[in-house]
């Protein structure tokens, strides 16, 4: 199963390139500077990334992740205009996300509908959520943001890591310990290659979907909180489209979108090679977002195809 | 390929009791409706046209309805097509350039068109040849089709991409006779889909390819050509949703246009009691579904209540509508109506 690496390794290797390619065209990109800014301002999208990664290698899809982000944002906001610790509704908030993914994997499993409907209603439940509590964009106003802000680990070079992405590499490494070390995440992998020899294993297969949904709301939640720390307010559109981030994040960090095959990590490296584009063309200053997009769909075109050509020979070309 | 005729109707004994949640779903909703306004259902003539909530659900319902019978025939093969709001946001601007550009506006609407088509070969071309997952497949094109559509405004500088055009916007805000033009035009395009559907072969080759692709190969059908075809029928159809929406707003606006279209097609098919799984194309569910989904915006934003509701209402509509789609849950309530036992 070693070549279940290579696409990851693909992957590193482009985000070296493309890195490279801006040092040779922008003086001071070559610098821990530009890399830990990119890791800063996309923390959030890699949290929320490495939920759906979760999803997406049990099989399943998660589309509630962009609108979780936005009403993580304003509720934390609205609490904080009570006055609460921002701590304190992050918790709340995380416990949230954790529960409504779990309803998400109830009902996806329970009623058998597919994960895709369930969490696109899952997607305008939260979004109009967020129209609910507030529409204008609220400050988060307590000293703790400031603080927060203001942690940072310096880098060799220059640079520094910032809290959020200092929290981004926790949420990574919490996460690689489940995939890898825990027999729920041997549960997700299992599922995730071949549901009905899954569950003649053994595998609870109700158990490991209200998990791994609960799982990926959880990390969207956390996502949802970072970027609200990160803006220092909540604003009810935040987040939207961020699911297909997310989904693309994974996807260029080797995952399959059949599930099974994938590993957590290279949901950091998929989301730092978007943030890395999207820097890319920022330097540039004369190219327009709309080359974000248009760069983004052609190198998800490039690694769909690659990853055809590498592991297609390790997915049974079932009649699916 | 020889094609049937007359073709085998094997959706026939079914297709009832799937049409009759989305049924008593818009029936709820007009009963709610009827509660809150009387005159909800009036329907009166003004300016030599047809006026009234209901026309107005319809003639809204439209574009989306119109995407949603392509995407029925593409979740029939057992696909999906999330790039549809992005061929929006690209024939939008295609067509609002060749416009600018002097072409006849005729011409100008081959070419639009013509460009979702183009658009729908790309996909199938991914599907079908590289075999590819629909899903990611048609992401590509979602994630890039907007930018797409951007950098054809840039082409004539896309500074003012306003345009007038008295025949394309007849077609999407016109009216012929009492009855708006997009309604007639989106009636046509059914119509047209229903009998290559179901009076050509080709109706049951999409459905074959979708419920077993394997047998359908064995069977003789040309799986890819088959699959190919339904990418193209759906890029036809957002494109002709893409046509009606620009000529309404004058504009190419290919961030906003047509946004979460997809997501309301894939909806509008999944009310209309299409199955994800595929092998089954139910065109009237998907316009039915179409219907609903907007009868339950018109119906939230008429009721009074504030329009930051609408999303949640949906959400819980569409929630209700598909738990009583799934045989699962209806088990589940009949066995707890009938005296809990497990």
């Amino acid at each position: 199963m070693k070549r279940t690496w290579l696409p990851l390794a693909a992957t590193i290797a482009v985000f070296v390139a493309l890195f490279g390619v801006g040092g040779a065209l922008y003086n001071h990109f070559l610098s821990s500077l530009v890399l830990g800014d990119i890791l800063d301002d996309n923390a959030f999208l890699i949290i929320a990334a490495i939920g759906a990664n979760f999803v997406i290698l049990s099989g399943g899809i998660d589309l509630s992740i962009g609108s979780m982000i936005g009403f993580v944002g304003v509720v934390m906001a609205k609490l904080d205009a009570f006055g609460w610790h921002p701590l304190a509704s992050a918790a709340v908030m995380i416990v949230f996300g954790a529960g409504f993914g779990a309803c998400q994997g109830l009902i996806i499993d329970f009623c058998e509908i597919q994960p895709f409907i369930v969490t696109l209603a899952g997607l305008f439940l939260l979004r109009g959520a967020c129209f609910m509590v507030t529409l204008d964009s609220l400050p988060l106003r307590h000293p703790f943001v400031s603080d927060f802000a203001a942690v940072a680990l310096p880098l060799p070079g220059g640079g520094f890591l910032a809290s959020s992405a200092l929290a981004m590499f926790a949420a990574l490494a919490v996460a690689v310990v489940i995939a890898h070390k825990t027999s729920f995440g041997a549960n997700v992998y299992a599922m995730g290659g071949d549901r009905t020899s899954a569950a003649l294993m053994g595998v609870p297969i109700r158990a490991t979907t209200v998990k791994v949904y609960a799982l990926g709301g959880l990390y969207s939640a956390f996502g949802g909180v970072i970027y609200a720390l990160y803006t220092s307010s909540g604003y009810p559109l935040a987040g939207s489209g961020a699911e297909l981030s997310a989904i693309a994040a994974v996807v260029l960090g080797g995952t399959l979108l059949t599930g099974g095959i994938g590993l957590v990590v290279g949901a950091l490296f998929g989301g730092m090679i978007l943030g890395l584009i999207a820097t890319l063309i920022n330097f540039n200053g004369s190219l327009n977002g709309a080359w974000i997009m248009i760069s983004s769909g052609v190198l998800l075109f490039v690694f769909i195809v690659m990853q055809r050509a590498l592991v297609g020979s390790l997915t049974p070309r079932s009649a699916s | 390929m020889k094609s049937f005729s007359p073709p085998l109707k094997i959706s026939t004994p079914r297709a009832a009791p799937r049409l009759l949640w989305p049924l008593v779903a818009l029936a709820l909703i007009f009963a709610v409706d009827g509660i809150i306004s009387p005159h909800f259902f009036a329907i009166r003539i003004v300016e030599g046209r047809l006026f009234g909530n209901l026309v107005d659900i319809v003639y809204r319902a439209t574009p989306i309805a119109i995407v949603a019978l392509g995407m029925a025939i593409v979740i029939g093969t057992k696909g999906i097509d999330l790039s549809v709001g992005a061929i929006i946001a690209i024939v939008g601007a295609t067509l609002d350039w060749r416009i600018h550009m002097g072409d006849p506006h005729l011409l100008a609407l081959a070419i639009a068109l013509a460009a979702g088509v183009a658009c729908g070969l790309w996909n199938g071309l991914l599907v079908a040849v590289l075999d590819i997952q629909p899903i990611i497949a048609t992401l590509i094109l979602m994630v890039s089709g907007r930018g797409v559509g951007l950098m054809i405004n840039l082409i004539y500088g896309g500074s003012d991409p306003s345009f007038e055009s008295p025949l394309l916007q007849g077609l999407s805000t016109g009216h012929i006779g009492l009855i708006p033009t997009r309604i007639l035009v989106g009636i046509g395009l059914w119509i047209a889909l229903w009998a290559l559907v179901r009076r050509t072969a080709l109706g049951l080759f999409l459905e074959a390819v979708g419920a077993n692709p394997k047998a359908a190969e064995l069977a003789g059908v040309e799986a890819r050509a088959i699959k190919w075809a339904a990418y193209v029928i759906s890029g036809f159809m957002a494109a002709a949703a893409g046509v009606i929406l620009t000529a309404d707003t004058h504009t190419s606006d290919p961030v906003s246009i047509g946004l979460y279209s997809e997501l309301d097609a894939i909806l509008a098919v999944v009310i209309g009691g299409g199955s994800l799984n595929g092998g089954r194309i139910y065109l009237l569910g998907a316009v039915l579904g179409a219907v609903v989904i907007q009868a339950l915006t018109t119906s939230i934003l008429t009721s009074g209540l504030p329009p930051e509701y609408n999303l949640v209402v949906k959400a819980g509509v569409v929630l209700v509508v598909l738990l009583l789609q799934s045989a699962r849950t209806r088990a589940a309530v009949a066995r707890l109506a009938t005296g809990r036992k497990r």
